[in-house]
């Protein structure tokens, strides 16, 4: 790679930009700062019911009866059509991979060796096209295909808390049938 | 503008004075020529400062002065000039000086750590979410859609570090080649390093004026003839993230209100956002630049070299030249600016381009902004 | 809608965290100002003669006409109290048994005003606006660079 440096056009100037060296030299004035940002988070109808519902094992949903959605994550209120939404649905703990990611860099930017497998999941018995967050495991990254079926694995009862790792990961329905799935 | 790098020294207030001085001396103007000021910046945790818009209100021109903060995320760059401009064609001010800042190195151990919080806290946090995912989960699905490779988006990197190599802000211009794109680390595949554009400190502003103050300051005004914004929903996990729609309806926004009915053919110069490769090659196809699934080949042809028929990025872009939130997309304004007005030295594309589109993103894959600027003045 | 009362087939609360460390630069400003305090004992300002402002601490530019400032100042360590208050609960609510006292002092030669602490205050009606003050700095090996340099204020007989 070749790097330049150009000289400033009008318009712009430089600024004083500083390298690790800098910092560790002890000539730069720093001071830090850590707040202390813990929140308690109140849940709202829709999620504490969701949140209940996993305890349960079940996965549960909204509808609107005017734009005949079956929503999930579920919601109150219809964002589409700015009304409430009318009735709860069980939906299944099975869906389609709708996309996935491989991702070898943690939260906290750690690099991780085997990589984890986020996917949004469309979940089999809401609308076309809703999906949700969740990860993807016990198949090989290489294996991982956009339009795969999956199930939900679930933490035993004794486990779960009422989160959405109460399902501890989704994994392929069907191992035979992986082999015979199409490249794209 | 200032030069957009890792770690600045300057506090963010300074970063903002830099940047909204240098403004006002190009425009030849005095502090007190300005009615009033319009702050674009990124969510507080970044620079550490609660109240951050009030804090830089000094850097930004705003002691004493009818002052304004909005934020859309990423959007944010290019909406603040949609918000200086509501000021100045209303009728309510003569002139209005417009500062995007962003101070990321202040974020320890990375900002990355601060955008947790964007997900839900019920639904997504619990898995331990990073911002990567989201990047990467698009791109898979929109390379999936419409069978693009790897290399196809590699290109961008290519072009847009090199475009930069002309700029003298840039952070990360360089020459390289697709093949050290995809050589590059895996972060979360589809995504290579080399496709990701840097976390970065720096700031732009735009001096805005009324049309006859306008022709009075510079005899090459250049006008803003359309806006747009438009934001979809949160639930980020229920949309198809194979195309952004909200790019499309905030781009015909802009479009209608510029006269402008053929995108492809009418604009000379187009900035869409590119804090990742591939997101350039969306945001062309939200921005009717390019039919859908398209824009890779447009590429690959040359069509968005700075010599091609329709330049892309010519800045060199966040991946070339530096991702400070709010600011990337104020650059890239500034850039249309520079351009029009054959101002670009090194970066100028040929030709006598009239009419420039600059667009921003944010949020949950969320908010499309976009600005159509012109040498020509709006009719009434 | 009315609100809901939540039942027992809810969850009702979530927490969580948002770890974040904030790494501050003093600025080119503030380089000015906490080199002269740590390296010299000395307090400095700079000057905007358009505006007729003497800025302590020191700045880089002036936001009223929005020069680069230049013009080195340095003041005295002498000033007068503009305001002042006494604090009985700390930043977390909690109850003090010796109040916490801040003022807000004009240091001799600036046209600006410094918050900091009143050292050593025995008899709090002693305190007024207009009291003579004197900052009380740190010896040479204690100073970091930090505005705690200055230990405090102290009231002048």
């Amino acid at each position: 790679m070749i790097h330049r440096t150009i000289k400033p056009e009008p318009n712009i100037v430089q600024g004083t930009p500083l390298d690790a060296k800098d910092l560790k030299r002890g000539k730069i004035f720093l001071n830090s700062y850590a707040p202390a940002l813990r929140y308690t988070w109140d849940t709202g109808e829709a999620m504490g019911r969701y949140l209940a519902e996993l305890k349960n094992g079940r996965l549960i949903a909204r509808s609107c009866r005017k734009c005949e959605r079956v929503m999930i994550p579920p919601r109150m209120f219809c964002e589409r059509c700015f009304r409430p939404t009318d009735d709860w649905v069980y939906v299944k703990a099975t869906g389609t991979v709708n996309t996935f990611s491989l991702c070898y860099v943690s939260w906290d930017v750690r690099r991780l060796k085997q990589p984890e497998i986020p996917a949004v999941i469309e979940i089999d018995g809401a609308s076309p096209g809703m999906g949700i967050l969740h990860l993807v495991r016990k198949v090989a990254p290489k294996d991982v295909r956009i339009g795969m079926r999956v199930a939900a694995v679930w933490k035993p009862p004794a486990q779960r808390t009422g989160s959405i790792t109460d399902i501890a990961y989704w994994m392929p329905i069907n191992r035979r049938s992986q082999r015979t799935v199409s490249a794209k | 503008m200032t030069k957009f790098m890792r770690r600045a020294l300057e506090t963010p207030k300074e970063l903002a004075w830099l940047a909204a001085k240098a403004a006002l001396d190009s425009a030849e103007m005095k502090l007190d020529q300005i009615d009033g000021a319009v702050l674009g910046s990124a969510p507080d945790a970044f620079d550490g400062m609660h109240m951050k818009g009030e804090y830089l209100a000094d850097g930004c021109g705003g002691w004493r002065k009818p002052y304004l903060r909005c934020y859309v995320g990423g959007g944010t760059g290019v909406y603040a000039v949609a918000q200086g401009w509501f000021q100045v064609a209303s009728g309510l001010f003569d002139t209005a000086l417009v500062v995007c800042e962003e101070k990321m190195s202040t974020c320890q151990p990375h900002p990355q750590a601060a955008f947790i919080s964007i997900f839900d806290p019920f639904t997504e946090q619990p898995l331990k979410p990073n911002l990567l995912w989201i990047f990467a989960l698009e791109q898979n699905r929109y390379m999936q859609t419409h069978h693009i490779t790897l290399e196809e988006i590699a290109r961008v990197s290519v072009k847009n570090k090199r475009n930069a190599l002309g700029h003298p802000s840039a952070q990360l211009g360089a020459e390289i080649t697709v093949k050290d794109v995809l050589a590059s680390e895996v972060m979360a595949w589809p995504v290579h390093r080399l496709m990701v554009s840097p976390t970065s400190d720096g700031a732009a502003a735009v001096v805005l004026a009324a049309g006859d103050v306008a022709r009075r300051l510079t005899s090459k005004p250049v006008w803003i003839q359309g806006v747009g914004w438009c934001l979809d929903t949160a639930y980020w996990t229920n949309r198809d993230l194979y195309y952004p729609e909200y790019v499309e309806k905030a781009a015909w926004m802009a479009y209608r209100m510029a006269g402008v009915k053929e995108p492809r053919r009418e604009i000379n110069i187009a900035e869409p956002y590119d804090p990742f490769a591939y997101k350039e090659l969306h945001h062309l196809e939200g921005l009717q630049l390019a039919p859908k699934g398209q824009a890779p080949k447009l590429l690959a042809d040359g069509v968005f070299d700075r010599d091609g028929d329709l330049p892309v990025t010519p800045s060199g872009g966040l991946l070339g030249v530096g991702n400070p939130i709010a600011a990337a997309g104020t650059m890239k304004i500034c850039e249309l600016f520079w351009q029009l007005r054959g101002e670009a030295g090194r970066r100028q594309v040929p030709g006598k381009p009239e009419r420039g589109v600059a667009q921003a993103w944010g949020d949950l894959m969320q908010v499309g902004t976009v600005v159509v600027v012109g040498t020509r003045e709006p009719k009434r | 809608m009315a609100g809901t009362q939540l039942r027992k087939s809810h969850i009702a609360k979530w927490r969580g965290e948002i770890p974040i460390e904030s790494l501050y630069t003093a600025g080119i400003g503030g380089q000015r100002f906490f080199k002269a305090l740590k390296e010299k004992g000395k307090l400095v300002g700079t000057r905007c003669r358009p505006c007729h402002q003497v800025f302590v601490p020191s700045r880089q530019f002036c936001e009223r006409c929005f020069v680069e400032l230049t013009e080195e100042v340095r003041v005295q360590p002498d000033g007068v109290i503009k305001s002042f208050s006494y604090a009985y609960v700390d930043h977390n609510g909690r109850r003090l048994k010796q109040p916490v006292t801040s003022a807000l002092v004009q240091l001799e030669g600036a046209t600006t005003v410094m918050l900091h602490r009143l050292l050593d205050v025995k008899d709090l009606s002693r305190i007024s606006i207009g009291s003579r003050v004197k900052a009380v700095i740190k010896p040479k090996a204690k100073r970091t660079g930090s505005i705690l340099d200055i230990e405090g204020f102290r009231l002048v007989e």
